[in-house]
């Protein structure tokens, strides 16, 4: 086998290496060798992102047939620009997850278990890699519940330190689970007016489809069912006991590619399955998406000002970011869609650092973290406050920050399609979320220590993948230019696919 | 043809469909409503069947038989596409059930209940809510099981 057959083979290997590591890791006893087998997984999965960028970059879009079968019979992998990129940032932040997870996981559950979890930590990445990269509506569907089903797995391990993870993961389960069926159900009326699983066919063959009204209902059950699985206000009653009770490790992974696929697909069905027929698609992002986005920036915002609890009020705060992100790509125009992919990177980098920060203090205290157990920590754990303001800040949107490039295109693409209102609301909602961080920054920075505190020690294991994103949000706010024009080129590339 | 057909004769016709609609319904209000965990993973369970029998009726060819080669080449054959993507989807729901089943096991040693509101009402260190009853009938250890779970129950504050 030469070399060009793994470059021939790339798509399929960012897939097939996690979940093959998988089963690998659940065998291996010693939590520290999982964990190495784990970091091989997410490593390669980088190194094959990088590769696949790299080709997309020059305009080329790889397919993939899964065993030789050609589409629209087998099932296909296809990476263009936009797949690219989300590749590339989901990657990424899995592997600095996976760094984080080295002494975070091993810390917050029994020894026995570590293994197993990042069994699910594989199985859990793998499924998200191949939800964004497969190009079979139903195919997608196995790989969603493959994601949610080892999510669920990772979220329930939190269960060591506190119960509610439990409960947490079951909602999550049977939530999920029923955001998937919806998916399932639109699938099936869209392949009973049209006889095809295939994407790209699917985009041929809708706007031939005589019975208008079965095409606008399986759109409306498959958006439903990714709406869910986005965790778009205000069916996101999932998310924020799932992230706040998960150990600290899985909400890092979770809050920075979990959601961000589901929106992906969002776009992909929206642009790429149903691009032939914007008169549906349009009904649906004007009345439903881009209303719900911005209840959800400020339901989120709102939510997370009266939460005191720390990982519980990140998790409010990710449900406005996640409207923002919706409704740059509701408004379906280039600089739109490309402004809500701007912020899937960066509010990767953003919410994974902000989780990563939360995630060590909590090693450190050894309690959950509220807004007033983080008194004083500014002093006694100066590098990871240091780094959560930087994440903190940029999450507002402030200058010389990855937040802000996210804010401006955002206004920007408003700003093109006269949404004035809009840019009103968005900016409103900027200046809400400072009140949040703000209160997190006094108790942190301008608060003394309480006399009885400990000596604290900051961990090098914790901090370096922590800081690694935090210079990532100020470089990417100095010079967003890689950003920008990969996350142009995927809007160009979704809006193309789709006539 | 459909406006020529009586509305009720064309529901006579795809009764199928009528059942999947109502399994369908009766399966999401179940999770919808229902307080007991158990029952929610029953109604997600129909839920999930409801779609199984949508997928299989739609590949239903009229007069087909089943998509076994016979050698005649006039044979009207099903879809069996529809049957295989269906295979998939009840191992994943399989897979969905034993888990969501795995979990309510663990709720109930965590929390000895699987009353979703009983269970939700609870804090993270509370004791078990039938050893609390338990130890409220007798009247007495109650506080000294109360100062314990003050001592651990720094989570929630």
């Amino acid at each position: 086998m030469s070399i060009y057959a793994i470059f021939n083979n790339l798509p399929a290997l960012l897939v097939v290496v996690p979940l093959l590591l998988s089963p690998i890791a659940a065998l291996i006893p010693i939590g520290r060798l999982a964990w190495v087998v784990a970091l091989v997984g997410s490593g390669v999965s980088v190194i094959v992102a990088i590769l696949l960028c790299s080709v997309t970059a020059s305009g080329i879009r790889i397919t993939y047939f899964m065993g030789n079968w050609p589409p629209p019979w087998g099932i296909e992998f296809v990476v263009d620009s936009a797949t690219s990129l989300t590749v590339m940032v989901m990657t990424t932040l899995a592997f600095l997850a996976t760094l984080f997870a080295g002494r975070a996981l091993s810390a917050e559950i029994a020894a026995k278990d570590v293994g197993k979890a990042y069994s699910a930590w594989l199985l859990a990445c793998g499924g998200l890699y191949g939800l964004v990269m497969t190009a079979d509506a139903f195919n997608l569907f196995v790989f969603l519940e493959i994601s949610a089903l080892a999510s669920v797995i990772l979220i329930a391990l939190g269960a060591g330190r506190d119960r509610r993870a439990l409960i947490a993961a079951y909602n999550y389960l049977v939530i999920g689970a029923v955001g998937a069926t919806f998916y399932v159900i639109g699938v099936g009326f869209i392949y009973a007016v049209t006889g095809s699983l295939n994407m790209a066919d699917l985009a041929d063959r809708i706007p031939e489809v005589e019975a208008g009204s079965i095409v606008f209902i399986g759109f409306g059950f498959m958006v439903a069912g990714m709406l869910v699985k986005a965790a778009v206000f205000p069916v996101h009653i999932w998310l924020p006991a799932a992230y706040s009770y998960a150990p600290s490790a899985v909400s890092t992974l979770l809050a920075a590619i979990a959601t961000k696929a589901a929106i992906y697909v969002l776009a992909r069905i929206v642009f790429t399955i149903f691009g032939g027929v914007p008169e549906v698609t349009a009904l649906a992002l004007e009345w439903v998406v881009v209303p719900l986005s911005i209840a959800g920036i400020f339901g989120g915002t709102i939510m997370a000002i009266y939460e005191r609890d720390l990982k519980k009020m990140l998790a409010f705060s990710s449900i406005a970011q996640i409207g923002y992100i919706t409704l740059g790509i509701g408004i379906a125009t280039g600089a739109g869609i490309a402004a809500g992919f701007i912020h899937i990177g960066n509010h990767a980098l953003i919410k994974g650092g902000l989780f990563m920060a939360v995630g060590g203090i909590f090693l450190a205290t050894g309690s959950r973290v509220s807004v007033m157990s983080m008194t004083g920590i500014g002093r006694k754990m100066p590098l990871t406050a240091t780094a959560f303001l930087i994440c903190g800040l940029s999450l507002i949107g402030l200058p010389l920050t990855a937040g802000f490039i996210s804010k401006l295109y955002l206004v920007r693409a408003l700003l093109d399609n006269d949404n004035l209102v809009i840019v009103g609301l968005v900016l409103a909602s900027s200046a809400l979320s400072v009140m949040y961080l703000w209160k997190i920054v006094e108790v942190m920075w301008v608060r003394p220590a309480p006399v009885d505190a400990l000596e604290i020690n900051e961990r090098p294991a914790l901090y370096i993948p922590l800081w690694i994103i935090a210079i990532a949000n100020i470089w990417l706010g100095l010079d967003a230019s890689w950003l920008v024009g990969a996350a142009e080129a995927a809007a160009a590339s979704l809006l193309g696919a789709g006539g | 043809m459909m406006n020529e057909a009586p509305l009720a004769v064309i529901l006579a016709e795809n009764w199928n469909y009528l059942v999947v609609i109502t399994l369908m319904m009766s399966g999401l209000f179940i999770v919808i409503s229902r307080f007991n965990l158990v029952k929610k993973l029953v109604g997600l369970s129909i839920f999930q069947t409801s779609v199984f029998l949508f997928y299989i009726s739609v590949g239903k060819v009229a007069g087909g038989t089943a998509p076994i080669i016979t050698g005649d080449p006039d044979t009207l054959y099903s879809n069996p596409l529809p049957h295989v993507l269906i295979l998939t989807a009840i191992v994943v729901g399989v897979a969905t059930t034993a888990l969501g089943l795995a979990l309510v096991l663990r709720i109930h040693a965590a929390f000895g209940s699987i009353e979703e509101d009983e269970v939700l009402a609870m804090k993270a260190e509370d004791g078990l809510p039938r050893v609390r009853r338990i130890l409220e009938q007798q009247g007495d250890r109650l506080g000294d099981r109360q100062e314990q779970a003050g001592v651990e129950g720094e989570a929630e504050k």
